[in-house]
């Protein structure tokens, strides 16, 4: 079986990065724009594995490193939500344009 | 001498005391404080007085004393400041008039300003006022002299403006000060210029008649005459604000604002003859430096006497009356003041003005001082509101009288002396201004006595109280100022005071003084009858005859409405006007513009700043790829 090219993984990667950034910029919904977060995290989390297995098959730290980010991911995850519900007690709503009492 | 410095110190302590504490006090204690303080004064100024003129005669002369003198400021070796006291015979006198004067208004006021708001107040002024001119008359240099100047300058806006309520108080006290203070630029001026060629302030080295102090300004001219002419010349016009001479006179008809025994004190007696006492103090820097100034004075000084009775003539409010004699009054002294020379005979005109001064302070006081207390009886300052006043008013009645027999230089009372002096001195310099200043005479005459006859005589005026005399207190300094008026012709006083400080014995010239007293006499006549009954058509039907000329002397020729034209027009228009334009377009525009800059471009890029961190993600990519494609291709 051949195996699959470096490339494609890339590829992948790539593409869930910049849709990761197109959504952060563009979502109006907090939640939305914390799932963009978490796809850029979960593509740089993809970059690690791969490099590490293809590049440096002998070594781990790239696995490691990937295992850790996803922890942190999992940890920042909990606190923006617990921060989302805290904006949504105060203004019910989670509409990243109607944040704006510290503007004015 | 050590205790002439209680001079100065008594006032200054009273004004600290009644000014701190008095709304503490009740009004009769300020007053008794005030009054008690100026009598110990004028104790004192008596006894300097005394020991002063009873020391021995150095040469002929009395010794110039300094009994302290200090230096205040140092800057460098010759330019220092220093306060002192100096007694010579022109300062001495000086305190004797100051001080009996002013006792006389002290008690008087308390009278006059009885039961007035800001009784303390007004005491508190007057004690900062005596000392100011003390201090004046004793300063031993002459920027002390130009600092206690402004200091009589301040205490007189004060007390013209003392009835601060009343608009017309406030607009006079303001116009005094102006006047003078623009006036006093022109002292500060010719201060600077004359110590800065002479590298003094001292008037002992002014005045020694040492020639070499001079001499650094030899040959240094300006426009045709040299600077210490210049100097002398603004040090004058200093002096021509204090002492009202044309055409800075405007001050002090509306000064009359202030409560009248103030008037008495300040705008007849003291502070207005600031500007002969400081003419006589530089006297002979005047006379063997800058005669050609001298002669401007006597000129500048007859035509103000001559003016100032005219529109005395015509006035109506009594006090306008009196004001405008002052002011011909000074005249009168500064004429003899220009005319006068340095030697024996022909210092006559000195002997005279100062001998003028003095009894003008005194009879001039009275006159204010029996107007207060006609003004006091019947409520008003306008004379068709009296007539028939002697029988309510017996002892104002019978001092006024005196006061107006001395002015209008009938004998034996004071001013027919010193009037007499002047005369002659005007007569010797040029029979010119000896004329005129016999017909200006024989006007003052008239006038006083116009002002006499439409006051006590003429038929009553209806009045809503029945007018009646003032208390003793008010009574007390006239009847004290008229036995000064009747004896003090008879002061020897070319013993005392004389421009070469060697005695000069009085002789009447009874060819000038006949001519005078048959001019006054005339001048009297006149008043007698168109005024005495106070039904005589002529002076109406003469008012009309001349309409214009007397509506123009009621108005005082216009003066005070030219200079509203030269300020409100001219330099308003023409000068504060584009200035203010500038301060505001240019100056301000400076100012304004970066403000405004800065908000517009503030307002622009707002938008930047929107809080939505999805933008500032966005702004954050673009300039990322940007930078990176530069990297790139770049």
């Amino acid at each position: 079986m051949e195996e699959i090219r470096m490339e494609y993984y890339l590829i992948i990667s790539t593409l869930m990065l910049f849709i990761g950034i197109y959504g952060f910029i563009t979502r109006r919904n907090l939640l939305a724009v914390l799932i963009s977060v978490e796809l850029m995290l979960n593509s740089v989390d993809i970059n690690f594995v791969v490099f590490n297995r293809y590049l440096f098959p002998d070594h781990l730290e790239g696995l490691f490193f990937s295992l850790f980010a996803i922890g942190v991911s999992a940890a920042e995850t909990a606190v923006a939500i617990a921060i989302i519900i805290n904006i949504y007690r105060n203004i019910r709503s989670i509409q990243t344009r109607e944040l704006n009492t510290m503007k004015h | 001498m050590e205790y002439t410095l209680l001079i100065l110190l008594l006032p200054l302590v009273s004004f600290f005391v009644l000014g701190l504490l008095g709304t503490r006090l009740k009004p009769c204690v300020a007053g008794w404080i005030g009054t008690l303080v100026l009598a110990v004064l004028t104790l004192v100024a008596y006894v300097t007085a005394w020991e002063y003129f009873s020391m021995p005669r150095v040469e002929g002369v009395y010794a110039t004393l300094v009994p302290l003198n200090f230096e205040w400021l140092h800057f460098t070796q010759n330019l220092h400041l220093d306060l002192g006291i100096l007694l010579d015979p022109i300062s001495v006198m000086m305190l004797v008039v100051i001080t009996t004067v002013s006792l006389m208004v002290h008690i008087y006021s308390m009278g006059y300003m009885n039961g007035e708001r800001g009784f303390q107040r007004y005491y508190a002024f007057l004690s900062l006022f005596s000392f100011s001119m003390l201090g004046l008359v004793v300063a031993t240099n002459i920027f002390q002299m130009y600092i206690f100047w402004e200091l009589v300058g301040v205490s007189s806006y004060l007390l013209i403006g003392f009835y601060y309520t009343k608009p017309e108080a406030i607009a006079a006290s303001k116009k005094a000060f102006i006047v003078t203070r623009f006036a006093d630029l022109g002292f500060l001026i010719g201060i600077l210029v004359l110590s800065f060629y002479t590298k003094t302030f001292s008037f002992d080295l002014l005045t020694s008649g040492d020639s070499s102090i001079f001499a650094g300004a030899a040959g240094s001219t300006f426009l045709g005459a040299s600077v210490i002419s210049w100097a002398m010349a603004l040090i004058f016009i200093g002096g021509a604000g204090k002492s009202a001479m044309f055409p800075l006179h405007i001050w002090l008809p509306d000064a009359m604002e202030g409560p009248t025994p103030v008037s008495a004190l300040i705008h007849a007696a003291t502070m207005v003859v600031a500007g002969v006492y400081l003419v006589a103090r530089l006297f002979p820097v005047y006379y063997f430096e800058a005669p050609d100034v001298l002669v401007a004075i006597a000129v500048i000084g007859a035509f103000t006497s001559l003016y100032a009775a005219v529109v005395a003539c015509v006035q109506t409010d009594i006090k306008r009356v009196l004001a405008f004699s002052t002011i011909s009054q000074i005249g009168f002294m500064m004429v003899a003041l220009g005319v006068s020379g340095m030697e024996g005979h022909e210092g006559l005109g000195y002997m005279a003005s100062m001998f003028h001064l003095f009894t003008h302070a005194m009879f001039k006081a009275l006159l204010f001082l029996g107007a207060g207390a006609i003004i006091h009886a019947v409520h008003s300052n306008e004379m068709d509101r009296m007539g028939g006043l002697r029988k309510q008013l017996p002892v104002t009645h019978l001092t006024f009288l005196i006061a107006c027999l001395a002015i209008a230089g009938i004998p034996p009372f004071s001013g027919f002396f010193s009037k007499d002096e002047i005369l002659s001195a005007a007569f010797m310099f040029s029979p010119w201004i000896g004329w005129t200043m016999s017909v200006i005479a024989g006007l003052t005459a008239f006038y006083m006595f116009r002002l006499y006859y439409n006051i006590f005589w003429g038929k009553p005026a209806v009045h809503e109280h029945e007018p009646h005399e003032a208390p003793v207190n008010m009574t007390l300094p006239l009847v004290v100022l008229a036995a000064i008026t009747c004896v003090a012709g008879f002061i020897p006083f070319g013993h005392f005071v004389t421009a070469d400080g060697l005695v000069y014995d009085i002789h009447l010239n009874w060819t000038v003084a006949g001519t005078s007293i048959v001019i006054a006499c005339v001048g009297i006549a006149i008043a007698t009858v168109l005024y005495m009954k106070g039904t005589n058509p002529v002076p109406t039907r003469l008012a009309e005859r001349f309409k214009g000329f007397y509506t123009a002397a009621y108005h005082r020729f216009y003066l005070d409405e030219l200079w509203l034209f030269v300020t409100k027009r001219i330099i308003f228009g023409y000068i504060s006007r584009p200035l203010a334009w500038f301060d505001r377009h240019v100056v301000d525009g400076a100012m304004n513009g970066m403000a405004l800059v800065t908000q517009k471009v503030s307002w622009a890029i707002r938008g930047l700043q929107s809080g939505q961190v999805q933008q500032y993600a966005f702004i954050f990519l673009l300039g990322t790829l940007i930078i990176v494609l530069l990297l790139l291709y770049v």
